[in-house]
């Protein structure tokens, strides 16, 4: 699952930052049936999970309402240099992650 | 008499620049052009253009090597960011080689089966538009400019009939649609001039990034006529008549599209 995270690499403490994320995922919603009308399996990235040196700053709950290849945009505070890591599953247990490494000065 | 003459001369070299266009520069618009705000903005954003996904995985694949001679594209061709820039504008075109009419895909295929000894990528596969979206990606911004001189000729007029011929049920050609009523609506859609300079797009439909002749084939069945298979020559011929149509528009890849 290729994903896209951008995130400003330097930041001042306190300061809000933005954060985007991109994941390639056909968000298969369930209520669709294949050329022979045997319905097709839901399967979404139903969980992302965001962790800011290891403490979650951001969770989403997906479900088949979102399109493929969900773009989510949120923000946190920068407090101290570190890595933000990214985490996702879809219903077949793919999991996904990256991460990024950011730089705070006082 | 003589100045006579050269007035008749004036006027026959005015219509033949006349007919060096079907639509004429000045009226000529992306299909870009005819979105809305918001996915006019989505295809700019470098980096929330999904089909960049696609692009980024092309990138990847560039420098992978496969086959039998473990070479990657880029064992031949280096950086992508100079040695590609421009190549996407100029196709389809005609292998020197073998003569045939290449479209970017046919290309990558060819280069994959004569250079590299690997299996060529089947039609619509997700490593087929990610290297072709890399390509085109490099060509941003420049003005499509395919030759439609000698070999490429014949296959031009070909494409230029299949472009006004009727089909299906409907009993359309592709000019009705989008020679005659540009710019009008279908529905809540406005007809665009169909231009090929954004692909591969990320079509909202599609939910996906798609080929050009994945989007033909969706005309087709919306004019209710046969799909050809993936790969016929008459799409090939088709594809040149619209780049050859869209002379001038900048490459857009990857586009975004309704």
């Amino acid at each position: 699952m290729p994903a896209r995270i951008q995130i400003a690499p330097k930041a001042k403490a306190g300061e809000i930052i933005e954060i985007r994320v991109l994941i390639q995922h056909p968000m298969e919603t369930g209520y669709r049936q294949d050329d022979v009308g045997h319905p097709i399996k839901r399967n979404v990235i139903n969980l992302l999970s965001c962790r800011y040196n290891g403490v979650e700053v951001f969770r989403a709950e997906l479900s088949s309402g979102i399109a493929a290849n969900p773009y989510l945009q949120f923000y946190t505070v920068a407090e101290t240099s570190g890595e933000i890591e990214f985490t996702w599953i879809d219903d077949e247990g793919n999991q996904g992650s990256e991460r990024q490494s950011i730089e705070v000065s006082a | 008499m003589r100045r006579l003459a050269l007035a008749a001369a004036l006027i026959v070299a005015g219509t033949a620049f006349a007919q060096e266009r079907a639509i004429p520069l000045e009226k000529l618009r992306s299909g870009y052009t005819f979105l809305g705000d918001d996915l006019r903005s989505l295809q700019d954003d470098d980096f929330a253009n999904p089909g960049l996904l696609w692009v980024s995985r092309g990138e990847k694949l560039w420098s992978e090597p496969a086959g039998r001679t473990k070479q990657s594209c880029a064992s031949c061709h280096q950086d992508a960011r100079s040695t590609m820039r421009g190549v996407a504008a100029r196709y389809p075109k005609i292998d020197a080689e073998s003569g045939r009419l290449l479209d970017l895909e046919g290309r990558i295929n060819l280069c994959r089966a004569r250079r590299m000894g690997a299996e060529p990528f089947k039609y619509e596969s997700e490593a087929l538009l990610a290297l072709t979206a890399y390509v085109a990606r490099q060509s941003k911004g420049m003005p499509t400019d395919v030759s439609i001189r000698g070999a490429a000729r014949p296959r031009f007029d070909a494409g230029e009939k299949a472009y006004h011929l009727r089909r299906g049920q409907m009993n359309l050609s592709c000019a009705h649609c989008h020679e005659a009523n540009w710019g009008k609506r279908l529905l809540s859609e406005t007809i665009s001039q169909g231009h090929p300079n954004g692909y591969p797009v990320y079509r909202m439909e599609w939910q996906t990034l798609g080929s050009l002749e994945r989007r033909l084939r969706a005309c087709l069945s919306g004019i209710r006529a046969e799909m050809l298979p993936y790969g016929s020559p008459e799409y090939l011929d088709l594809e040149l008549y619209l780049a050859w149509r869209a002379q001038g528009l900048p490459i857009e890849t990857p586009g975004v599209r309704r």
